[in-house]
């Protein structure tokens, strides 16, 4: 009974065709944005904006991207930490270069590079599918990382190879506190994870979809293959491509092109198969459990082991996190192997039927 | 859920503290140790962070703390990962905020990601033997002190070995750099360079891909070469297969030379009779020779406070290694103490300005009984390295014996390097420089 949408009467073609058509969706998305925007600030610590919010938002921006490709378009890529890494490398080039550019200009270019790069690297996906694909875009992992470090000129002929972040000069004001660059990170993030809802119900989304369920159905009916599957991994590294700027500026301030490793990649690919695949949502939940899980146990474990009295050590701790969250990962898989975004929509179902289910 | 949080938070923190020191006493300076037992190099972050650990406690019971204040630490694991070295940061660094010893990451990346963070937040960053090497210019970073010796000085300190031991020139013969792809790897190339031009000699530079467990390309082109000299910069288990695959082609490993992150037992040990005659260089001695290490192993594990579980590490390279780094960060507290008054604890600026201020003589570490253990150093605002001087040692079969004094690099060729590195990091970051002749 609390989600029902009996009575909600739509009249008009826009209140038919708006991102969120039930009532209660539409509540519940702005007290969430009230609450990021204007709650969280209020509340949260320091500790909280530098270690767990900034971080999972730019993870869930970098899930979105990897799901628009694999989760609507249905290409398997396991490339997108070095997707990051060129949208972090070229945004800091862009701030270096060019005397005086904006940083979310920066942050664009970052990403439209990102798109260059990866409807090179989705060439492939031309001709092969799956697993091959997938292997295919390990090539990007390596190729990309390679190269970062073998011409200097990309990291302004650092001796290491590192790059440190400029100063975020925003409109004239420079954002140094957690807060502020919390807040410039969830409005970008707020205005790509809508943008994304909006693109993948449109047609270039459904041609996605059709392609992913079967490729030789959808070119039937009259998609055209290679534009719409260049289009996913444009799209998919732009995404990427921005939220590795992000992480180089707002969040680490130094990055190195190792730090992009395939464990980034994996860890990215978690997150989408744990919080649903073909989900906005899911990429938000996903990047939640894979970041805020170990740092939980990591939190709660001591505690635990004070409170019972066990000798562990910090060795321990962290042995008994990886065990623990591979278990969870496990049992999460067999119970619900649509991920977290299918137990959100199982619990919407069971609260149009509250309190009488049938 | 975020409200519900803090308590949890302060609770642990509460509960660790109590943990790690026993009763409470009224003033204790609190050791941020943002450090990896895990992943893979958890082995060398047992040995080093064991043997810090060890200090302090050693400090703790054999003299009651320094003037009477205790030593505390709170144990946060990194896997040796940046993102969760970052991670650790954040959630020691609330504790820090009250006193502060300096954070030692053993790790670049996680250094390179706090650089600016500790800068802000007034936490002093030690790097000892790794990280931003330009650091070494203080007037641009304040807050990061890569402290004993760097990369670029333990290239030029090895080159200057090597000229001894070859009467006094290097003009014509041909030395090959062997090096791991990476950061770490890379930061000697520009100071081997510098190094070539002055000394006439040329040099080969021959990269080898993480993780390094296939060299035989390197090898043959090595064979090819007929190089005089082989230094050698690499890490984990790259150093054990060079070491082998040198053995292999035959090439005398007495003329390999490696830097102080392949000079560990961890190195050695595996490659077996291979590594016999091998050279590297290091700031710290191994074994329990050094009269702290043997007190150490007495006082400590004697009382039961070891932090060790593998007793055998106790005097191994990596071990010595942070008893060195808790030795130079222990008297930076008893300097700063003596500026900002004995039996108070340090807040993280002074820290820092101990650190700046450092000046530990031999006389000072014949005292502390670390006779030799690392070089004297003394450090200032224009120059937060504060010694530059490596040792060369041998491996001969079961221990390292070390083959040459201390040896410093070549100054007056090297800083200005990091000057002009410092200055673009200045320019690229818009900080004004301090002055330093204004620092006291």
């Amino acid at each position: 009974m609390l989600y029902r949408e009996a009575g909600q009467f739509k009249t008009t073609y826009a209140a038919d065709q708006q991102l969120f058509p039930i009532r209660q969706d539409r509540i519940g998305v702005i007290t969430l944005l009230v609450v990021a925007f204007l709650g969280v600030p209020f509340f949260a610590s320091e500790y909280w904006f530098s270690a767990i919010l900034i971080p999972f938002l730019i993870f869930a921006l970098a899930a979105l991207g990897l799901n628009i490709l694999t989760g609507y378009a249905g290409q398997l890529s396991l490339g997108s930490a070095a997707f990051m890494a060129v949208g972090a490398y070229a945004a800091y080039n862009f701030q270096l270069r060019i005397e005086g550019i904006p940083i979310l200009v920066s942050f664009a270019l970052a990403g439209l590079t990102a798109a260059g790069v990866g409807i090179l690297f989705g060439l492939p996906s031309l001709r092969i599918k799956g697993f091959y694909l997938a292997v295919a875009t390990l090539a990007a992992q390596f190729f990309i990382v390679w190269c970062l470090t073998k011409f200097p000129w990309l990291s302004n002929n650092s001796s290491s190879g590192v790059i440190s972040t400029q100063q975020l000069i925003f409109f004239g004001h420079e954002l140094k506190t957690p807060v502020e660059k919390y807040l410039l990170v969830l409005s970008i993030v707020v205005v790509m994870a809508l943008a994304a809802k909006n693109m993948v119900r449109s047609t270039t989304g459904r041609a996605w979809m059709a392609v992913r369920d079967m490729d030789v159905a959808a070119s039937v009916i009259g998609i055209k293959l290679m534009p719409t599957k260049l289009l996913a991994f444009a799209v998919s590294s732009f995404y990427c491509g921005v939220a590795g700027a992000l992480y180089a500026f707002c969040y680490l301030g130094s990055v190195e092109p190792d730090g992009f490793s395939l464990e980034m990649s994996f860890k990215i690919l978690f997150m989408i198969i744990i919080g649903g695949v073909g989900s906005i949502m899911g990429s938000f939940l996903g990047a939640a459990f894979i970041l805020l899980l170990p740092i939980f146990l990591d939190i709660t474990l001591p505690f635990m082991a004070d409170l019972f009295g066990l000798p562990f050590s910090s060795a321990t701790v962290s042995h008994i996190q990886i065990t623990v969250f591979g278990a969870l990962i496990m049992f999460f898989l067999i119970v619900e192997p649509h991920g977290l975004a299918r137990l959100w929509q199982i619990a919407k179902e069971k609260l149009r039927l509250w309190p009488f289910p049938h | 859920m975020i409200k519900s949080f803090k308590p949890a938070l302060s609770a642990v923190a509460l509960s660790l503290a109590m943990l790690s020191q026993g009763a409470a006493a009224a003033e204790e300076q609190f050791f941020p140790l943002i450090d990896y037992r895990v992943g893979p190099y958890g082995s060398n972050g047992q040995a080093f962070y064991g043997g810090f650990i060890d200090y302090l406690n050693y400090v703790n019971l054999k003299e009651k703390g320094v003037n009477g204040v205790q030593m505390t630490y709170e144990e946060c694991e990194t896997e040796y990962n940046n993102a969760k070295g970052v991670e650790c940061y954040e959630r020691l660094k609330g504790k820090a905020a009250k006193s502060a010893g300096p954070l030692h990451t053993m790790s670049t990346g996680i250094s390179y990601a706090l650089i600016d963070k500790s800068a802000q937040d007034k936490l002093p960053l030690a790097m000892m033997g790794y990280g931003r090497t330009d650091a070494v210019d203080g007037s641009v970073f304040p807050y990061a002190f890569p402290l004993v010796t760097t990369y670029q000085m333990q290239a030029s300190a090895i080159v200057k070995f090597l000229k001894d031991k070859n009467g006094g020139s290097l003009a014509g013969k041909k030395i090959v750099y062997l090096y791991h792809d990476s950061a770490y790897g890379k930061e000697a190339i520009v100071a081997l360079n510098a190094e070539a031009a002055l000394n006439k000699f040329e040099m080969v530079q021959i990269p080898v891909a993480h993780p390094g467990n296939e060299q035989g390309a390197q090898w043959l082109k090595i064979r090819q070469e007929k190089p005089d000299f082989v230094i050698f910069w690499g890490w984990g288990v790259m150093n054990q297969t060079a070491l082998k695959a040198a053995q292999k082609v035959g090439y005398p490993r007495d003329k390999m030379i490696g830097s102080w992150w392949t000079g560990s037992e961890e190195d050695v040990v595996p490659a077996g009779d291979a590594a016999k005659g091998y050279m590297a260089a290091t700031w710290n001695v191994a074994g329990k020779q050094v009269p702290v290490i043997a007190d150490i192993e007495k006082v400590v594990y004697g009382a039961g406070k070891g932090n060790l579980q593998d007793k055998a590490k106790i005097g191994t390279i990596l071990y010595n290694r942070g008893v060195s780094a808790a030795v130079l960060s222990v008297e930076a507290i008893r300097k700063g103490q003596e500026k900002y008054g004995k039996g108070k604890a340090l807040t993280g600026e002074q820290t820092r300005w101990a650190l700046e201020n450092l000046n530990i003589t031999d006389a000072r570490l014949k005292t502390l009984g670390a006779t030799d253990l690392l070089p004297e150093i003394k450090t200032s605002c224009d120059n937060h390295e504060g010694s530059g001087k490596v040792k060369i040692q041998q491996w001969d079969g079961a221990k390292w014996v070390p083959v040459s004094g201390w040896i410093e690099g070549n100054k007056a060729l090297i800083h200005p390097l990091f000057q002009a590195s410092a200055k673009q990091y200045a320019k690229e970051k818009g900080i004004t420089p301090r002055d330093c002749s204004k620092e006291k």
